[in-house]
């Protein structure tokens, strides 16, 4: 004789819909919800890319005091700076851009360059303005960060710690200081509480300036020279 | 039913979610988002919005869809609606308010998760006609609302010394800073929560004193 308690008891409701039933509803939903994102999508990325575009051109004019109009810039393989659509080949939407402004006469003001680098939490992406003959830093502003309210966030709103890039000489190298101790022109008051995220901008700007820099000062030399011969 | 009644039903479905059955401090859901973005009253509000506009929405098309979706999958359905209206909120919000969209970062996607949406479709939605299901949603999103405003106003008061961004004190005042951090969050929740639940049994007491009386 057969025990029956040790038969499996399985309860098969007689209801049960098939698992064709069941992944039919699941592919229907799905596919409404991927057509309504899509739309969505499509309508709100222009939006989106429009704002973020101007909300970089009002930070250019914000780092560059004194900026009028300006004129992006981006590398091409030999390491040079050239205007966008001068570059035979090499070019694509995502070349890293950089600005160059100009002021009301005309002649050169500065360069405002993006840059970005891990913080307490997420990238922090800045934007600040770099005066190449006197290789100093004349301005700046965070533009993306995910810091921590109250402690870290410090870095867009701290009076001190913005005093700093007025005029910030990147030579030999920016460099931290502590709060208070800031005796040389390359160096970077930190924030008490905001310290991580402090360095993160320092570092940043470091990274930046070496990435940058050699192109920059090409670049100058070689308009600098055009400018002497036609005033 | 009759037109009367139908129309009394409503406002109940829709008053509930405001006090009696408040989200957030009567059934201490969704503290996530509770506790992470209501470190300013604006952030507070726009949270409140978003997740009333998807609590509404998906709340409409479970409701109206209920009959066609198995029990066996329903949670799953109701997730991938609840995903595409979050997803949706999520682009719209960085079209038509980039600022905001900034500020509250990863907490819109995470309304997905939010537990008082999927709370209301599987309690509700999934078991009443639509127009109902809609005024429940809409009450316990304006009651999510309310809450997360009434948080992010104090926090912002105290910790920032402001209100919607407006400076309500001069220099002398030092701000809390630790209302705007997390364990403010908790603090005041904490403090929020003994004051409803004094408030309620107080009641429930004159209440019951009120019955032996006669």
């Amino acid at each position: 004789m057969e025990d029956k308690s040790l038969q499996p008891e399985i309860a098969i409701d007689p209801d049960e819909p098939s698992s064709l039933t069941l992944i039919m509803t699941l592919g229907v939903a799905g596919f409404f919800s991927g057509l309504i994102l899509v739309v969505s999508y499509f309508y709100t990325l222009p939006v989106i890319e429009r704002n973020k575009e101007q909300s970089l051109q009002e930070a250019i004019y914000r780092v560059l005091p004194g900026c009028q109009k300006y004129e992006a810039l981006i590398l091409n393989s030999n390491n040079e700076l050239v205007k966008p659509g001068t570059v035979s080949g090499g070019e694509n939407k995502s070349s890293k851009r950089i600005f160059l402004g100009y002021n009301d006469k005309g002649s050169i003001l500065g360069f405002a360059i993006p840059a970005s680098e891990p913080g307490f939490a997420d990238l922090i992406t800045l934007l600040y303005g770099y005066e190449a003959q006197g290789k100093v830093i004349i301005g700046f502003e965070v533009l993306e960060n995910k810091e921590t309210p109250g402690l870290g966030d410090k870095i867009i709103k701290d009076k001190n710690f913005l005093a700093n890039f007025r005029a910030l000489s990147v030579e030999p190298l920016i460099e931290p200081a502590k709060p208070g101790k800031k005796n040389k022109p390359n160096q970077v008051e930190t924030i008490t509480g905001a310290t991580i995220s402090s360095k993160a901008v320092i570092r940043a700007l470091q990274n930046s300036m070496t990435e940058w820099r050699q192109a920059i000062d090409g670049y100058v030399q070689k308009n600098q020279l055009t400018y002497n011969q036609n005033p | 039913m009759n037109s009367i009644e139908q129309s009394g039903r409503a406002t109940q479905e829709l008053v509930k979610g405001l006090w009696k059955e408040n989200p957030t401090f009567i059934a201490v859901l969704g503290m996530c988002p509770t506790l992470a973005v209501t470190n300013s009253a604006i952030n507070g509000l726009a949270m409140g919005l978003a997740t009333t506009f998807v609590l509404v929405g998906s709340c409409f098309l479970v409701s109206v869809m209920r009959n066609m979706i198995p029990k066996q999958v329903r949670i799953t359905t109701f997730i991938v609606i609840i995903a595409t209206f979050v997803t949706a909120v999520d682009q719209l919000l960085e079209a038509g308010f980039p600022k905001i969209h900034k500020e509250l970062g990863a907490f819109i996607a995470l309304i997905v998760v939010n537990c008082i949406i999927l709370g209301r479709q599987e309690a509700f939605s999934y078991k009443n006609p639509p127009w109902l299901s809609v005024m429940d949603a809409l009450g316990m999103g304006l009651g999510f609302m309310c809450s997360l405003l009434t948080l992010g106003t104090i926090r912002e008061i105290l910790g920032s010394g402001s209100l919607f961004g407006i400076t309500l004190f001069g220099d002398k005042f030092e701000p809390w800073v630790i209302m705007v951090l997390p364990p403010g969050g908790f603090l005041l929740l904490g403090f929020l929560l003994v004051f409803i639940n004094w408030m309620k049994f107080g009641r429930l007491k004159t209440k019951k004193a009120q019955v032996e009386n006669g």
